[in-house]
């Protein structure tokens, strides 16, 4: 029997904002254990929530850019639940009348080609604190510079149907979210993490199966490995006449195994109800709309128009859409006047290789177009101009002098070329021999040797004439 | 009289009154502090040198805000309430902090973690609740005025039972940012006086919009007036459903004699319904619990407060702390709103609750929108009651407050005022009027007030 994989993704995002969401801490990560704290978000006893714009803001965004519906009302709810680490014993979010709901969501999938996956709802709700297990021996340490953190809790519909699929929409998910300025979306940093819910059932049944969920996914990679563990660990069992129970998992990257949470973990009935605290989330039309025209454009729409715009080729435009900041740089390259083929080159080349380690392009977007434009126009070659591309890079300048300072511009004086070509000629007399009976595909390799023997300074182009005369000379 | 000398009065006051119970700190020393930090204010403020004692669920950094609790014994707030900041900017000095039903959860002041308050009138009976301590020192003399809060009636009941003007402004008219909450959609930091301008006065400076609470309306704050001459184009309705065959003798006589003066004063008094006037206790019993349920919550012993030791994990130390650290009338409703909430059972309860809060809402907006202008009805059912009387019968306790949780469910202003007195027990008089339209219902109360005499026996 074959089967099929299902698979749903419950995705927290922090909020890119300065601050907390009900409070003015900063929201900052990495600083001194318990110093971003206030009455609010320790929970001290008569302080009140006041929600922060900017993160509505920016899940309203994070909504729009989903294609989910924001809703101009929408309701704060406490889910209510025992832990050292959630001051209020209750956490502030969003219920039965959440932000947004039924989004759409365009994927990539390896193996069915392009996929909507539905975003079932978008709302927001505030983080809780970390409790540090491994900090004090013996005893667990509460961390509250977290707890009030604005999140999107963003959830997808049962769409997915391979773990590579789930990792596929994950990472279209990231770069969407960064591009729209909602989230750093840094799993490092916690400010992305993943819930899984996963079922599998017989090819072609309609009936989802019995899924689980596996909590707390801290990487991509992870992600796939786990629930590739659980489809497997699913379909022994279903194969084996047993029967799957709804349970919460957690993985291990170090055994690659999942494991059922403690049964206590995960008996919660959270009591949701209204916060009173807070008064209904209204938000006009006018301030949604604004909102939606302050998206800037999304990786899906920018990859289509640098097709159509640039003639690029739709995997170099997907390679340039891949961060916002490639694609701004790669238009700010084109602006100055490149090729956009050859600026693509470059970028996907040279650019890419210091992007990736530093996260900026070295060279300003006019020198990378006038160092394109030496190569078209002949006056560097491709060779030299990564070496010149590399001392732009450490030492700026205007692309011209640079190859210039390195010696770099081709020659195309014909005395020095007829030089180089004697040369040539003298030490190649069997090739000559044979190009002038009439190999003439010989000539590419001895305008080989000439370029090689003028240490590549040579134009290729003012070489080939030179060549020619000479070789035909006698 | 100096503002020192103010200060140095107060505390011989608070010292004679200590029999009460009705404080749970204050100090010569404090007094003092706060005279210096008056007279060192830019500005008279208009409660200059008023001495004013807080119901301890509203914080303070000077002294603990334990509300009544074990669990908060010794807690010292690190802000204060913004109330507390008006209050101060005003120029009121800071008397006292005073005793309570713990967590505001009661209707006699008897559930208390720090014993019970006394009636100044009868130490045998309960100056009312939850914010007894407050209303027992106005009473007594002691401050011209106190902050007490409200959930269910808890300003305007003991107000009742001690003879004073007890007044709860509309929701959202008074910031509750530093009042520790029981009931968050119910909750209002309302006011005792000895006399209506004296509550109104006090009402009027910690008034107004808070960025720190965003429940508060955004209106201007109240402003003092001299109340009218008569109550001539005033109409007062009067619900039947408040007026019920087997209410007490003596409060209903007070109410009559009430009714007959605001007739004289020209007021055109009429028969109103609100026909759901009967489920505003059993829906305030579900919602005042789950909400407080969850406010409770944080009271867990990991961060603050007094924490029960215990060797198990960390449910064994909530199981520990919440069990020794919270009362009995605390811990039943907790469980109650636990219980209210939870699944399978919170369509049944909370959400019928909520509609039935709706209702009774509405039976105000009908009543108000065909032209009554505040309703009047008893405060209490009866006059003070005696120690003991209620507290191995929850449900009686609850219903010492049927006359006054409607106005709390339906964000209503509302407010009590002596109209007599029964067996030298006061009694109080209700006024409810529609949202935020306290102005008009003070002046009404302030003419009342002038043309009743509070201190008469009434006779059946």
């Amino acid at each position: 029997m074959s089967w099929e994989t299902v698979i749903g993704l419950e995705v927290h995002v922090q909020l890119g904002t300065r601050s907390k969401m009900f409070c003015g801490c900063s929201a900052s990560f990495g600083d001194a254990p318990n110093t971003n704290v206030c009455p609010v978000c320790l929970g001290l006893p008569g302080a009140l929530p006041v929600p922060n714009e900017q993160a509505i803001r920016l899940a309203t965004r994070a909504a729009l850019a989903l294609g989910c519906t924001v809703h101009e009302r929408s309701i704060f709810a406490r889910k209510n639940y025992f832990y050292p680490d959630l001051p209020k014993g209750y956490q502030i979010s969003q219920f039965d009348q959440p932000l947004s709901t039924g989004g759409r969501f365009a994927v990539e999938s390896a193996e069915r080609g392009p996929i909507e996956v539905t975003i079932e709802r978008l709302h927001i709700e505030e983080d809780a604190g970390k409790s540090l297990h491994d900090r004090i021996p013996g005893k667990t340490a509460v961390d509250l510079n977290r707890a009030g953190v604005p999140l999107a809790e963003i959830v997808s519909g049962p769409d997915l149907r391979s773990p590579a699929e789930a990792r596929v929409y994950l990472t279209t998910l990231r770069q969407l979210l960064v591009y729209a300025g909602v989230s750093e979306c840094s799993m490092e940093k916690g400010s992305l993490r993943v819930d899984a819910n996963v079922s599998v059932r017989p090819t072609g049944q309609r009936a989802l199966g019995t899924k689980t969920e596996i909590k707390n996914l801290n990487s991509f990679a992870n992600v796939e490995r786990a629930l590739e563990a659980e489809r497997a660990r699913q379909q022994a069992l279903l194969e084996g006449g047993g029967t799957v129970a709804q349970v919460s998992l957690t993985f291990s990257a170090v055994t690659g195994q999942v494991k059922p949470m403690r049964s206590k973990e995960e008996s919660h009935d959270y009591r949701y109800f209204p916060d009173p605290d807070l008064p209904p989330l209204v938000l006009s039309r006018d301030w949604i709309e604004d909102a939606r025209a302050g998206l800037p454009e999304l990786p899906a729409a920018k990859r289509a128009r640098l097709v159509v715009q640039f003639g690029l080729t739709a995997y170099d435009a997907g390679v340039l859409t891949s961060d916002r900041g490639i694609a701004d740089y790669f238009e700010a390259v084109t602006a100055a006047g490149a090729d956009p083929k050859s600026a693509a080159n470059w970028i996907m080349g040279e650019g890419m290789v210091g992007f990736n380690e530093t996260g900026r392009f070295a060279v300003v977007p006019p020198g990378l177009a006038g160092l394109i434009a030496l190569v078209a126009d002949g006056i560097v070659s491709h060779q030299a101009a990564k070496k010149v591309y590399a001392e732009m890079a450490v030492s700026g300048g205007a692309p011209r002098d640079v190859a210039a300072r390195l010696g770099l511009v081709q020659v195309r004086d014909e005395a020095a070329l007829a030089g180089w070509v004697d040369e040539v000629i003298a030490a190649h007399p069997r090739e000559v021999e044979r190009f002038r009976a009439g190999e003439i595909k010989l000539l590419g390799f001895l305008t080989g040797q000439v370029m090689k023997r003028s240490q590549g300074k040579a134009d290729p182009k003012g070489v080939q004439p030179v060549l020619q005369r000479r070789l035909e000379a006698k | 009289m100096s503002v020192r000398d103010a200060a140095t009065a107060v505390g011989g006051r608070l010292a004679a009154a200590g029999g009460l119970n009705a404080v749970l700190a204050w100090s010569d020393a404090a007094l003092a502090a706060e005279a210096a930090r008056v007279d060192a204010l830019p500005a008279r403020g208009a409660l200059h040198g008023v001495p004013v004692a807080l119901k301890d669920n509203i914080v303070t950094v000077e002294q603990p805000s334990t509300c009544g609790s074990r669990i908060l014994a010794g807690y010292v707030s690190p802000f204060d309430a913004t109330v507390v900041q008006r209050l101060r900017g005003a120029g009121a000095l800071i008397a006292c902090k005073t005793n309570l039903d713990e967590f505001a959860m009661g209707s006699s002041t008897e559930h208390s973690a720090y014993g019970r308050v006394l009636h100044p009138l009868d130490p045998e009976r309960v100056p009312g609740g939850s914010s007894g301590g407050s209303a027992a020192l106005v009473a007594a003399g002691v401050v011209p005025a106190a902050l007490g809060s409200e959930t269910g009636g808890s300003v305007r009941q003991p107000a009742s039972f001690c003879g004073i003007v007890g007044i709860k402004p509309s929701y959202g008219r008074v910031s509750r940012y530093g009042l520790v909450a029981f009931g968050s959609s119910l909750d209002c930091v309302s006011v005792f006086g000895r006399t209506v301008s004296d509550a109104e006065q006090v009402l009027a400076v910690i008034s107004g919009v808070d960025p720190l609470d965003p429940t508060t309306a955004n209106r201007p704050p109240l402003e003092p007036q001299s109340p009218p001459a008569s109550l001539t184009g005033t109409t007062v309705g009067i619900p039947r459903e408040y007026f019920p065959a087997d209410l007490h003798a003596g409060v209903r006589a007070a109410c009559d004699n009430a009714i007959a003066t605001m007739k004289e004063l020209g007021a055109n008094v009429v028969d109103v319904s609100l026909p759901h006037a009967g489920y505003a206790v059993p829906t305030y019993y579900i919602i005042a619990p789950a909400e407080a349920a969850a406010n409770l919550a944080r009271f867990d012993g990991a961060r603050y407060g007094a924490r029960q030791h215990s060797d198990g994990d960390v449910r064994a130390l909530y199981r520990a702390t919440r069990g020794k650290g919270f009362g009995a009338e605390v811990r039943r409703r907790i469980l109650v709103g636990t219980y209210v909430l939870s699944a399978g059972y919170h369509d049944a309860y909370y959400n019928r609750a909520q509609a039935a809060r709706a209702r009774i809402a509405e039976d105000f907006t009908r009543a108000f929108a065909s032209g009554v202008n505040f309703l009047f009805t008893p405060t209490t059912p009866t006059p003070a009651f005696k120690a003991g009387e209620k507290t191995d019968d929850p449900v009686a306790m609850y219903l010492a407050d049927i006359f006054v949780c409607s106005a709390n469910l339906a964000g209503l202003p509302a407010m009590s005022i002596p109209i007599g007195r029964f067996e030298g027990l006061p009694v109080g008089g209700q006024l409810m009027a529609p949202p935020f339209a306290e102005a008009g219902m003070i002046a009404a109360a302030g003419v009342l007030e002038r043309h009743l005499d509070a201190a008469r026996e009434v006779s059946p």
